[in-house]
């Protein structure tokens, strides 16, 4: 497995409770969430507009599943993989996310990794 | 086989019963049927003509279509009258000539409405109440009048009234019997409705006899009463009664009539002649006419069922009924009068709330033999069940009319002890034991048990009792219906403001922790965040806050479509100076923005991107402006005309009282958007009444109406007030609007509210402007808190060097969205396509510039 190469996208603080931001990492847009303490790194193009605006969405939890709702077409997708809730044919890049010395990073989205 | 030919004379309520029914026997096919009517189209719902006035059409009113007669093989002819019978022949008449023959011949012809002999009275603007055309001509001669009279103090004449009243007339009724309702009420029942119509400004005149009508000195017409008094007024409508329209078995020696009119009919409701029947109001039983159309349906099934060899029967019907009258409710069963020799009865009055129930029972105080009830109908259906079936009284039979103190509610028990076959919805023959079994087919709500019974759809008289039914049988199978909000609550809406308000709670996590479960979603937290803003209005980007607005409150504009910004100041009243005009127009011009005057009196700016969002702001707001909260649940626009400033027309300053609305109400959050209009007179530029909130000059004051809508189902506004001054307007709105704020669904408009409370408007009035549950002054210190507190979000944003961090496109790059694309179009941008934009970024280096295309 290679390496995986940490982005460092802003101050820890910088995040608030359940509210999205959006950060550049190489040419991706990734929407970032902190929730009850613990990040999620998504693409932040919704696939259904192609608009960049998922870290602009709400977020919550729906059964089991923590999600966020793209604000355009409320279609919820899962923070953890990627997927949509309402259409199984549609997923959303995950990208690692860390904090590490109050400062938040990110690495790129990971190809399948060939073992 | 051939078929056999049913002719049906007259498309009204009961000949379409009977048309109806036959097509759903199972014998249909033998049958060829043959419709005339006199009107100008098919049958529609004449008991719920009053409608009319409340924004239903004609079209709304229609029973049926000519699309199902047609798909169902049945001919009709509009617009032709049937003249003769000729029963030797077996064939009728037409007016336009022409013979058609029959096997069996149904006359369905109806009633018509009785006008005295009055001298005067077939002047222009002296009208009747039947049919659709009739609607038509009051609202025609209202528009004329300032002042109406009813002649006829019954049933119809207060609907009348009602409706008159509705049309904004000035309405008195005139009644030649000493009292309100002679057929129905007893002395007093009548003189507490006469109490309560009086107080809804209704003028009263009772014991009159009309002796003629003549020019009036300040009205179009004076009536002189015998007593040698008078009355003057703009337009009269006639609703002293109906009779029998029997002038086609006139034509026919063999049919006999009732030396009062009235076709004679047996209990198969065959008429003197052979194979002709009559059913409905024209048809004349054991020497009574049936008024209703309950009575009316019973007969077309009867009818069909001596058709098809069946063996049912007429043997009368209970003419108990329940309406509401005016917003009063008014019910009787039975003998109400206390006519039976040696009957007993109890009474109940309340004076303060104006409630009147008396009960009659039997000398051996074992049965029911009538009631009236008037200020509350609630006991109606059990009452009527309890009577029409002869049920046992009660040990104490005072109980069921003494108000329920605490304890289990009677009415359920009531419904419990009825048997199987009680019929609850006599309009449409549906019985208890179908309503239970379509329950435990799965209907859970009315709407579902209207669907599948038809329960209720017609006079709409048992809905309660329906309702009753279907919530006891629910129980009994453990349903449990679920209104919950979401997944996380197990409230609705009004629970969780109820719950907000009570324990002061004031963010998002201290409700969920105490109330709910899990994180939340985008339901139930843009929910909560608008029950909080309606209660607490704080600042909606506080920490704790922030995460419940949408992305629309959140960013305080409206996200379009490819991910940017439209931002719309707000322009009060859609006044505005030149020199803001020109301050937007130099915005627009700066950041590129496509701008584009909107339905709502304001100028919208689109294509703003996430980070240019407060620069944009910094210049509206130090140029004066504030935000319109064209994102949120709350006020949007009060749409205003120009009134009587400038306007030949104009009765008062409506672009005044517009702005006066707009200033007080913005930011006001609500469980949906808030609309309001104000026109300075009746013609109503403004559209008021198709808003949440319109209002409308007139010569006393303005008039307010509430809980229209434009949008996806338009709901023309219902008349509130009339008469207002300022501060009466504001009073009234500063209730309603709480007290929608308090009671609504989430995203429920005021016009689906409306919909949906109990008891309608009349039950708004009670509550907003009676004050029957003691809370005017609470509704009116909650707005005072939301008004005083009213912050423009965007001057509080921009101060806050901390919340404005939130709109930088990315937290870790100063670069732009390079998926905003636009290209120009009519000299301005617009987002660019699908196909545009895989063009553009496939080109090496693109910016996000604007190609010109
Ligand atoms: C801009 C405007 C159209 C225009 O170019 O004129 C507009 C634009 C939108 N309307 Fe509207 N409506 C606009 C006047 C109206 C009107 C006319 C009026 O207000 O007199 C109506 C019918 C009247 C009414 O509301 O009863 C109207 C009925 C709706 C509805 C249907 C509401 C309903 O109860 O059926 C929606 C959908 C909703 O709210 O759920 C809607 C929703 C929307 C949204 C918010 C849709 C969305 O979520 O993107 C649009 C975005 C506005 C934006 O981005 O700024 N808009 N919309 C008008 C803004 C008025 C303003 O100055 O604030
Ligand atoms: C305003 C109003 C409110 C009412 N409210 C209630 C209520 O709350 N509850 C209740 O039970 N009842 C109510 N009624 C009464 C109810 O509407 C009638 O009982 C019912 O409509 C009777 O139906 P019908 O078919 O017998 O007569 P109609 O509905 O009057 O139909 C008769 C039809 O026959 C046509 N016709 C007559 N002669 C001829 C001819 N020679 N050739 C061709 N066509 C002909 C007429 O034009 C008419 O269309 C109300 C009535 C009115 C006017
Ligand atoms: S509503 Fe009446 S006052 Fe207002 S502009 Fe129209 S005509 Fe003039
Ligand atoms: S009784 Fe009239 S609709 Fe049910």
């Amino acid at each position: 497995m290679t390496q995986l190469q940490w982005h460092t996208i802003c101050d820890a603080n910088d995040l608030t409770e359940q509210v999205g931001v959006r950060a550049l990492v190489g040419q991706d847009q990734v929407a970032i969430f902190k929730i009850e303490g613990a990040l999620y790194a998504i693409s932040a193009i919704d696939p259904f507009s192609n608009a960049a605006v998922l870290s602009r969405g709400m977020v919550g939890s729906l059964q089991s599943r923590i999600v966020v709702a793209s604000p355009l077409l409320k279609q919820h997708f899962d923070l953890e993989t990627g997927e949509c809730l309402e259409d199984d044919t549609v997923s959303v890049a995950t990208y690692p996310i860390k904090e590490e010395g109050g400062k938040i990073l990110v690495a790129p989205a990971q190809e399948v990794a060939v073992s | 086989m051939s078929k056999q030919r049913i002719v049906v004379v007259g498309n009204g309520m009961v000949g379409h019963k009977f048309i109806e029914t036959l097509l759903e026997h199972e014998q249909a096919e033998h049958f060829e049927i043959i419709a005339f009517s006199e009107e100008p189209r098919l049958a529609y719902d004449r008991v719920q003509l009053s409608k009319y006035f409340d924004g239903s059409t004609a079209e709304d009113l229609m029973l049926t279509s000519e699309d199902f007669y047609k798909e169902n093989g049945v001919s009709y002819a509009l617009n032709e009258k049937v003249t003769q019978v000729n029963d030797k022949e077996n064939t009728v008449s037409l007016a336009s000539g022409n013979k058609i023959a029959y096997d069996k011949l149904v006359l369905a012809t109806g009633s018509f409405p009785f006008v005295p002999p009055i001298p005067g009275k077939d002047q222009p603007h002296c009208l009747v109440y039947r049919t659709i055309e009739d609607l038509e001509a009051m609202t025609a001669s209202a528009k004329e009048s300032k002042t109406g009279v009813v002649v006829g103090g019954g049933l119809l004449g207060l609907e009348a009234a009602n409706a008159l009243k509705n049309l904004g007339l000035d309405v008195s009724v005139v009644e030649f019997a000493p009292r309100l309702m002679a057929v129905q009420l007893d002395e007093i029942g009548g003189q507490q409705l006469r109490t309560k119509i009086e107080a809804l400004g209704v003028g009263v005149h009772t014991g009159k006899n009309t002796k003629e009508i003549v020019a009036g000195e300040n009205s179009r017409y004076r009536m002189n009463f015998a007593d040698d008094t008078h009355l003057e007024t703009d337009m009269i409508l006639f609703s002293a009664g109906i009779r029998p329209q029997d002038e086609l078995a006139r034509s026919n020696e063999t049919i006999e009539l009732g030396p009062r009119g009235g076709i004679v009919i047996d209990n198969n409701c065959l008429t003197t002649a052979p194979n002709v029947y009559a059913i409905g109001e024209c048809a004349l039983w054991n020497n009574r006419i049936f008024g209703l159309v309950a009575p009316g349906y019973q007969m077309a099934k009867v009818a069909v069922s001596h058709i098809t060899q069946g063996a049912e029967a007429f043997t009368g019907a209970d003419m108990s009924t329940k309406l509401k009258l005016l917003g009063v409710d008014v019910a009787s069963v039975g003998d109400a009068q206390g006519t039976t020799p040696g009957c007993l009865s109890y009474v109940y009055q309340d004076g303060v709330n104006g409630v009147y129930k008396r009960i009659v029972i039997s000398e051996c105080k074992t049965k029911l033999l009538g009631a009236v009830l008037v200020g509350e109908a609630d006991d109606f259906g059990t009452l009527q069940q309890m009577f029409v079936h002869g049920m046992a009284l009660p040990e104490n039979p005072e109980s069921l009319i003494v108000p329920n103190t605490g304890g289990e509610q009677a009415a359920g028990a009531g419904v419990d002890a009825l048997p199987d076959e009680a019929v609850i919805c006599s309009c449409n023959d549906v019985t208890k034991g179908q309503i239970c079994c379509s329950v435990q087919d799965g209907a859970t709500t009315i709407g579902a048990i209207k669907d599948a019974t038809k329960a209720g759809t017609s006079c709409g008289g048992c809905t309660v009792l329906a309702t009753q039914v279907m919530n006891s049988e629910l129980e009994k199978l453990g349903v449990e219906v679920n209104t919950d909000i979401c997944e996380h609550f197990a409230h609705t809406r009004q629970e969780l403001f109820h719950i907000i308000k009570v324990e002061k709670i004031k963010t998002f996590g201290e409700l969920i922790k105490s109330h709910g479960k899990g994180l939340g979603c985008d339901i139930c937290k843009p929910a909560a965040g608008s029950i909080l803003a309606s209660v607490w209005n704080e600042y909606v980007l506080e920490d704790e806050l922030a995460p419940l607005q949408d992305t629309n409150d959140h960013f305080m504009a409206n996200m379009q479509k490819n991910g940017t910004y439209s931002v719309v100041p707000r322009v009060a009243g859609g006044e505005i100076t030149p020199d803001k005009l020109i301050l937007i127009g130099q915005v627009a011009k700066k950041y590129n923005l496509y701008t584009k005057i909107t339905g709502g009196q304001r100028v919208d700016l689109f294509g703003a991107q996430q980070h240019e969002l407060p620069l944009i702001w910094k210049e509206l707001v130090d140029g004066g402006f504030e935000t319109g909260h064209a994102y949120g649940k709350s006020l949007r626009t009060v749409k205003s005309c120009v009134g009587s400033t400038w306007c030949r027309y104009g009765m008062l300053d409506s672009a005044e009282m517009a702005i006066r609305l707009e200033e007080r109400y913005k930011g006001l959050r609500a469980p949906h958007k808030i609309k309001f209009g104000v026109s300075g007179c009746t013609r109503e530029c403004a559209e008021a009444q198709g808003k949440d909130i319109g209002v409308i000059a007139g010569e006393e004051g303005w008039m307010l109406y509430v809980c229209g809508n434009g949008g996806m189902k338009p709901r023309h506004a219902d008349l509130f007030a009339t008469g207002l001054s300022d501060e009466q307007l504001i009073q009234y709105i500063d209730r309603v609007l709480m007290f929608y704020i308090r009671t609504a669904d989430k995203l429920e408009r005021t016009s689906t509210w409306m919909n949906n409370l109990e008891g309608g408007l009349a039950y708004l009035k009670q509550v907003t402007i009676d004050n029957t549950l003691n809370i005017c002054d609470e509704l009116e210190a909650d707005m005072a808190n939301v008004v005083n507190t009213y912050q423009c979000e965007w001057k509080t944003t921009l101060e806050n060097p901390e919340k404005l961090k939130r709109f930088r496109t990315f937290v870790n790059s100063e670069e732009k969205d390079n998926t905003v694309l636009f290209v120009e179009e009519r000299d301005q941008i617009r987002p660019a396509t699908e196909e545009e934009r895989v063009r553009f970024v496939e080109m090496p280096s693109s910016e996000t510039e604007t190609e010109t295309a």
